[in-house]
């Protein structure tokens, strides 16, 4: 496989990111490698070809974001907002990641081997995320579909308001959201499990020491007796 | 948005190159607080029966040797005074409150920015790496350090609304946010006797925490209380003679990143900050949860 190297300290990461946006035929297949990363904002954002990028250290905040077809391999820390709003592709983080990662992600795989922090997987609108560490609080939130997995402990609120994503916590979770309830596993999401487990490098884990959490429901609609809340 | 930086030098053989260190910390920061910038360096302290004051002249050309004159005239003692442009450091054995009035009354444009025997503050307008030209930050010495970026949200961009704020002595605290109940909780100090210099959000928190710890709480304990009282975004990182102290706020809406090396503990909003650090590949870097408190001792 053809490798291309940047250096962020050598090349403004917009040319770099222009090289990324350029026609897919030109890309797919191809790997590309950035060094020094530093931390720099909205690395690799919106690629749309079956490209492997490897970022060498840390990523500021939106790394990743709106993610088509790419991989992209992140071999420190990301900032807030990775992977958010991905439509396909998938994203590993190796380190942690701060808030909001995944969020309104509609497709793809991001997978996070350390914690996450606040809000991770807000919105979710299809993708599959897993986080091999904790998750902070308000993950899950109105989480409509897609499949969360976590294997460390969850923070306050998890699942707010949550619509039809599945979400699966193997630690502690210090409070569910409103609406969200603990669920039964059955086959159909075990299988969900099982294989996002196996394609995040966790194949070992057992699913069955996790708990599955979803929508209880009930703000689905309106219901006379919550007329007084209006 | 604003940025905030934190140096704490554990490693004795460094403490002489913590400002070449700290520069490329805040300027890192230049893009979350391009209209003011400030810093307070806590060094070797001076004589026990001395105090330390920071002063800001707001001109270029003030006449520092004509203060120091007046001053031994009017008070027949003597005062050690280190220009650095429009700031200067003033040393004096005379108690706080006597030297407080007499600016008051002699110089009232002077605005005294700190009072202790470790720490000086320098803040002005201006992007960060011109404060940081204006006061040769570069070449500052000492053992720990505390910065702010300001892009001004809530109140006015002149030099008194920069961070650090301080109040009491060898105290001061930066913030990245906003709260909400910035005036209420002044009010509410205002009753207590507590007087303010400017409209600033910060400044609530900042005269909050020191009148609590000078009620008799601790750190952790009057940062409990600000858990409670504190309505709004903040991170907010302290300065003590001897600590750092971080914390963020239960939403954990701004941002904070911390490297753990055996040389030193850095702080800043972003890891951008702490990319030029030495060594930095082998430090601990961790985001710090919300709702807790980081405290790094000397």
């Amino acid at each position: 496989m053809e490798t291309l190297n940047f250096d962020l300290d050598k090349k403004p990461l917009r040319e770099v990111n222009q090289f990324l946006h350029g026609d897919a035929s030109g890309l797919n297949g191809k790997s590309v490698v950035i060094e020094n990363p530093n931390g720099a904002h909205s690395i690799a954002v919106g690629l749309k070809s079956d490209v492997h990028v490897t970022i060498k250290g840390h990523a500021g905040y939106y790394a990743a974001g709106m993610n088509q077809l790419a991989k992209v391999t992140i071999e420190g820390s990301a900032g807030s907002g990775v992977a958010e709003n991905m439509m396909s592709g998938t994203v590993h983080v190796k380190g942690f990641a701060s808030n909001a990662a995944g969020a309104t992600a509609n497709g793809g795989l991001l997978v996070i081997d350390g914690d996450a922090g606040l809000r991770c997987a807000i919105a979710l609108k299809g993708a599959d995320v897993v986080v091999g560490g904790s998750v902070g609080s308000f993950s899950a939130f109105m989480a409509q579909a897609g499949n969360f997995v976590v294997l460390g402990d969850a923070g306050e609120g998890l699942g707010d308001s949550i619509y039809e994503a599945k979400v699966f916590v193997r630690g502690k979770v210090k409070s569910l959201g409103a609406d969200c309830e603990v669920k039964t596993m059955d086959a159909e999401s075990k299988k969900i499990l099982t294989d996002l487990l196996a394609k995040s490098g966790h194949k070992d884990v057992s699913p069955d020491s996790f708990t599955q959490y979803g929508s209880a429901r009930m703000l689905y609609h309106f219901h006379v007796d919550n007329a007084g809340a209006y | 948005m604003c940025g905030i930086v934190g140096l704490l030098v554990r490693n004795p053989k460094m403490r002489d190159s913590i400002g070449e260190l700290m520069l490329p910390m805040l300027i890192g920061m230049t893009e979350r607080g391009p209209d003011s910038a400030g810093l307070a360096m806590f060094s070797a302290p001076v004589a026990a029966d001395s105090r330390k004051f920071s002063l800001y002249s707001g001109i270029e050309d003030f006449n520092w040797t004509k203060l120091g004159h007046d001053f031994e005239k009017h008070l027949s003692i003597k005062a050690k005074i280190e220009p650095k442009s429009n700031h200067a450091v003033m040393t004096t054995t005379l108690a706080p409150a006597t030297v407080k009035n007499w600016l008051k009354e002699h110089y009232p444009q002077l605005h005294l920015l700190s009072i202790g025997q470790l720490m000086d503050i320098y803040k002005d307008v201006g992007t960060p790496s011109q404060v940081a030209d204006r006061y040769d930050f570069k070449n500052f010495k000492g053992t720990h350090l505390v910065g702010h970026t300001r892009m001004a949200t809530e109140s006015a961009i002149t030099p008194a609304h920069a961070h650090p704020f301080t109040a009491g002595q060898d105290w001061c605290l930066v913030h990245n946010g906003s709260l909400s109940n910035a005036h209420s909780l002044r009010r509410k100090l205002e009753k207590e006797g507590i007087e303010f210099e400017t409209d600033n959000d910060t400044e609530a928190a900042c005269r909050f925490l020191e009148w609590r710890m000078r009620e008799g709480d601790d750190l952790e304990t009057a940062l409990n209380h600000g858990f409670d009282e504190l309505d709004g975004f903040y991170t907010l990182l302290m300065g003590t003679k001897n600590q750092l102290a971080l914390v963020r706020d239960p939403f954990g809406c701004k941002p904070a990143i911390i490297a753990e090396h055996d040389d030193y503990v850095a702080i800043a909003s972003e890891f951008r900050s702490l990319a030029h650090l030495p060594d930095i590949k082998n430090a601990k870097v961790f985001e710090p949860s919300p709702k807790e408190m980081y405290v790094w001792k000397l």
